[in-house]
């Protein structure tokens, strides 16, 4: 398998509702990594392209193949992929494959979505359907409601009381709103720069324990990578960044899961897949764009990529140790939290990050000084779909 | 290869108050919801069994942002129940007041009954669900 190298990436900011479509949100987003790239649409051979919901928020179907004639990649091969949150991190996986195969020298991948135009309950009624539709849905399962009974079972497993819990899960909020309050390409952008812990507690309860701002937003957006292979890649860039690890793997509904809960065992192999073809370990990552959809998935998440031990990554938040600076630096972007989440770009906002952090290119007070090796994590409805990928500086 | 126990099948059981699972012939794990393949070892060689819909509460939520067309059900409590087979199941728990639905649930057993779900446009027909109570 040859290396494969991101070349130039892109993305728009992200946002409550807007007008932009699907197609157009991407366009400018790929035009960018385009422009980056020092390259034309012609030079693109395939386009994996992220989108969950376009169907419904747009009764766009098949994205893909109007996303690539809208920027002039005539008639290359288009695909959708879709995993809900993880479908970027997914699109930009299988693209990987088919440069490191050596079928393709030069795609375009990540995503596009337009959940904030949706509206909040046609948004929590298609969310619901990243859950079982036979078996999960009739009992009025939502996307928050998830996650808020894994908030609870973390709660009762790590002996942790829950108002403490609640406690440390806000300065995981509190964090993230600092980073994508100086972001530009954030959806919170400006806002929520010094959120006291009360103001997260006393917010609106969305499911209990979860608030307010234990919820990212719902977000439109979109986010374009650009891979080559690392010999046209030396061509293209001085500073090209290797993907070095991918992993991804899925799940069935949460009752499923029973011997594992709060754990997420998906998350647990993909991020093992990764980190063995990278041959690195948790201790060698700088820096990580975790899925953050709840301050709790914070937790789990540093936790099953193993940054901390299990039941240990509420007081690592509280110490520092998962901010720039620390042990690990988590989300200086914002994460889904703050930046944004709109499900099917996710992925590549992730990497548009960690290509930006490694670069030194960005803001300073959110760079990570001197990073060389970053991670990008998503997951999809119940934890059913994780999805990976480890980058390291090619310079 | 026929499909053991279809959702139809689970579905119009569970409006008469029967929880159906499947009972693995290999390896004896229970299955429910029914699947084509054994939850444990992915035998498909299972038999339709029926449980008696008792346990205990393993975790909880109370939801106050409903799905478009759900809005009247709000505030309602979701809970996981492992049911003393062993196996976890999803349903509501009805019968206490949302101010009630604390950490003290956890491991309280509760029995079962069921509510139907009639259907919207995305979900091809109406789904029942197991409803809770606290046994006293």
């Amino acid at each position: 398998m040859r290396k494969v190298a991101v070349v130039g990436v892109g993305e728009t900011k992200f946002s409550g509702p807007q007008d932009k479509t699907e197609v157009e949100l991407f366009a400018e987003a790929a035009m960018d990594a385009l422009n980056e790239s020092n390259l034309k649409p012609k030079d693109i051979q395939a386009l994996f392209l992220g989108n969950v919901l376009g169907d419904f928020a747009e009764g766009q179907g098949m994205v893909q193949a109007f996303a690539a004639e809208n920027i002039g990649c005539f008639n290359i091969p288009a695909s959708r992929y879709e995993g809900a949150c993880a479908s970027a991190s997914m699109a930009i996986r299988d693209a990987f494959m088919w440069v490191a195969s050596g079928f393709y020298d030069i795609v375009l991948a990540g995503g596009t979505e337009r959940a904030a135009t949706m509206g909040t309950p046609l948004a929590t009624r298609t969310f619901a359907m990243f859950s079982d539709s036979r078996y999960e849905y009739p009992s009025g399962i939502t996307f928050p409601a998830v996650f808020a009974m894994l908030a609870h079972l973390y709660s009762k497993k790590y002996g942790i009381p829950l108002e403490k819990l609640r406690q440390q899960m806000a300065t995981v909020s509190i964090q993230s709103y600092k980073h994508g309050s100086s972001n530009p390409k954030a959806h919170f952008y400006g806002k929520y720069g010094d959120l006291p812990v009360d103001k997260v507690l006393t917010s609106f309860m969305v499911s209990s324990p979860l608030t307010l701002h234990d919820c990212c937003p719902f977000s439109d957006g979109a986010s374009a990578v650009i891979l080559a292979s690392e010999e046209t890649a030396k061509k293209l860039t001085s500073k090209p960044v290797y993907i070095v690890g991918i992993g991804q793997s899925s799940s069935g509904p949460l009752a499923n899961q029973q011997e594992y809960l709060p754990r997420l065992r998906a998350r647990e192999i993909a991020a093992k897949q990764s980190y063995d073809m990278a041959g690195l370990t948790p201790k060698d990552i700088d820096v990580c764009e975790l899925h953050d959809c709840f301050s709790i998935a914070s937790l789990i998440a540093a936790e099953g990529l193993g940054f901390f031990e299990f039941g240990k990554a509420a007081e690592a938040w509280e110490k520092g140790e998962a901010d720039i600076g620390g042990k690990i630096a988590i989300n200086p972007s914002g994460g889904l939290k703050s930046k944004g989440h709109p499900i099917g770009a996710t992925g590549g906002g992730q990497v548009y990050e960690i290509v930006k952090q490694l670069r030194g290119e960005v803001e300073s007070g959110r760079q990570v000084e001197g990073a060389r090796i970053g991670m990008t994590d998503t997951l999809g409805g119940d934890g059913g779909t994780l999805c990976n990928l480890i980058l390291q500086r090619g310079w | 290869m026929e499909y053991k126990l279809t959702f139809k099948e689970y579905n119009e059981a569970l409006k008469e108050n029967k929880l159906l699972g499947l009972k693995c012939k290999e390896c004896g794990a229970i299955t429910v919801p029914p699947k084509m393949a054994c939850r444990k070892c992915s035998s498909p060689d299972m038999e339709i069994v029926e449980l008696t819909g008792k346990g205990k509460i393993q975790t909880f939520t109370i939801v106050n942002v409903a799905a478009e067309g759900r809005e009247s059900e709000v505030p309602y409590t979701i809970v996981m129940v492992e049911l003393d087979e062993g196996t976890w199941i999803m349903g509501n728990l009805i019968d206490i007041d949302p101010s009630e639905a604390t950490m003290e649930l956890i491991d309280k057993r509760v029995s079962m009954g069921h509510e139907v779900f009639p259907g919207d446009k995305y979900s091809a027909g109406d789904a029942a669900r197991p409803v809770f109570s606290l046994e006293t």
